[in-house]
């Protein structure tokens, strides 16, 4: 078996190991460091596939920033483990049944359905040999789909805004710092500077 | 560099393997040293620009304090607190340790003498540096206590934020490289000092340095250890080579951060002067290196700590702003008189 097939398998049993142990697992936080592991094992999987661009975006954006503030979230709430399973049993049959809907539909994907079986092992663009990944990617992403870049930016300020006007509550009383009105202060306005003369006070 | 050594090993599969191995051990045998060093630098720098004399006993000058301190963390009995999420609290000092020492697979020290040669290498670093905000957040929640619960979580806002910055300044200088490679990066600042990139990218350099020290939780970002005000945050429950391992892994990024710094902005491998490039990259490399530790050890001696919302607006209203202007600025330039793209 040669080095690349042992990563394989051992990138992807660790996916789907970890995947389990996200819902299995009891404790929430171990849920997160366990989708963590699952998402730096994908791009482990990604870079066996020569996607080495996708595989470091993986890490970076959701390893590195996402997760985080998943991470950060969970941490901070306080749980009652034992409450918590009580409601597993009355989910049980939804779960279930978005369970099976899923399976169905992946055995009809892989199964049966096939609307042109000679697409199937084309490539949809053909790369360039001598492009490397991230320039092909640039190439298309803000030329061919800038219309679907550009929505995706749309979408993303939308819930930045919403998160803010969300939060944000102006608060009564509250002491704030002005950085340049502080930063424009001289000796002369802080200070004043008095003589004192023996035996006085002032 | 692993081709050459396969190829005398066998050229097999196994000696690849071996290869790599070699390799690796090639640079992290004296990065720990050299770690060992820095420790020991930092100590004297400080304490000489406090009119203190430092480490003086162990060995001449010193020289041998840091190994006493490691043999003595060593020899130390590792104590995990009862009410310790026990998995979780030796997972993260390990985790701290190795993603310290894995960034170093992409740092070129010379002509083709680097580990690995991606063509993504400088998003590896930044993938790697954005992981290590793990094993600290991991540490203050397993600790199960309140100080090192509170350096957790001001670690993670602070590297969030500081890591959106230093992204920008990445992409800035990638642009004009045309690739993410760091042996390109460092291609293109060959030819002497006036072609390195902290001239031209100025602004962009102070922003990289100072988002370092915020990533690295370098003072006057040490909030997360402070140890005025959290004890020592995050590391306070530890003891014994957990304990080392964080101390390890915090100076090898920092050094880590060093060499990113020197192959980004101070040409890598090449002399100030083509005339004195017959001295080897790898010396070029480490006297780098050097200055900018002596800089990271200069503004922990003179600069005072931040308070937590000063560190946030310094983050996200002033270096995302005048980052992301520059983006634009620096690109369009580049677009409009030819830089980009040739």
């Amino acid at each position: 078996m040669s080095l690349t097939a042992l990563a394989f398998y051992l990138f992807a049993s660790i996916t789907v190991f970890s995947g389990f142990m996200v819902i299995a697992s009891k404790n929430p936080v171990h849920s997160v460091l366990f989708l963590i592991l699952a998402f730096f094992n994908a791009s482990g999987l990604f870079l066996l596939l020569g996607a080495e661009f996708l595989a470091m975006l993986l890490i970076i954006i959701y390893v590195g920033a996402v997760a985080v503030l998943f991470l950060f979230v969970v941490m901070m709430l306080d749980i009652n483990y034992t409450e918590m399973r009580e409601g597993f049993l009355q989910y049980l049959p939804i779960g279930a049944l978005i369970g099976l809907i899923v399976l169905v539909e992946l055995i009809m994907v892989v199964g049966v359905w096939q609307v042109a079986p000679e697409i199937i092992g084309t490539p949809a663009v053909a790369a360039a040999p001598d492009l490397t990944n991230t320039e092909a990617l640039g190439a298309v992403l803000y030329t061919q789909y800038i219309y679907a870049f550009q929505a995706a930016g749309i979408v993303l300020l939308i819930a930045m805004i919403g998160a803010i006007v969300l939060t944000l509550r102006t608060r009564e009383g509250v002491k704030r710092q002005n950085i340049s009105q502080q930063n424009r202060r001289t000796p002369q306005t802080a200070i004043e500077i008095k003589k004192v003369k023996v035996g006085e006070g002032l | 560099m692993v081709e050459w050594l396969a190829g005398l090993y066998g050229g097999t599969d196994a000696a690849w393997f071996f290869s790599i191995i070699t390799w690796i051990l090639v640079i992290v045998a004296p990065l720990l040293v050299g770690v060992a060093f820095a420790v020991y630098a930092d100590r004297k720098i400080w304490a000489a620009m406090q009119l203190r004399r430092g480490p003086n006993v162990v060995g001449p000058f010193g020289l041998l304090q840091s190994f006493a301190d490691g043999l003595k963390l060593f020899i130390k009995e590792t104590i995990v607190p009862a009410g310790a999420n026990k998995g979780i609290f030796i997972l993260a000092p390990m985790l701290t340790f190795v993603l310290a020492l894995i960034g170093w697979a992409v740092i070129p020290w010379g002509e083709g003498a680097v580990l690995a040669d991606i063509n993504v290498g400088i998003f590896y670093i930044f993938a790697i540096s954005s992981l290590g905000v793990y094993g600290i957040i991991m540490a203050g929640w397993a600790s199960n206590s309140r100080y090192a619960f509170l350096g957790g979580l001001r670690s993670a806002a602070q590297m969030v934020s500081y890591e959106v910055s230093m992204g920008f300044v990445l992409v800035t200088v990638i642009s004009y490289a045309g690739s993410p490679s760091l042996s390109e990066l460092v291609h293109m600042q060959s030819g002497g000092i006036w072609n390195w990139n902290f001239l031209w990218f100025f602004p962009m350099f102070v922003i990289f340095l100072i988002s370092a020290m915020a990533e690295t939780n370098r003072p006057p970002f040490d909030l997360p250890e402070a140890e005025a005000e959290l004890v020592a945050g995050y590391q306070v429950e530890y003891s014994s080579m957990a304990f080392a391992l964080f101390w390890l892994g915090e100076y090898g990024n920092i050094l880590l951060m060093c060499a990113l710094s020197s192959v980004l902005f101070f040409g890598g491998w090449y002399a100030p002067i083509p005339a004195l490039d017959f001295i080897p990259g790898p010396l070029w490399m480490i006297a780098k290196i050097c200055f900018f530790f002596f800089i990271f050890a200069w503004v922990k001696a003179t600069v005072p700590r931040y308070r937590y919302d000063q560190l946030m607006r310094l983050g996200w209203k002033v270096f995302l702003p005048v980052s992301l202007a520059a983006v634009v600025f620096y690109t369009g330039w580049g677009v409009a008189f030819g830089y980009i793209g040739k």
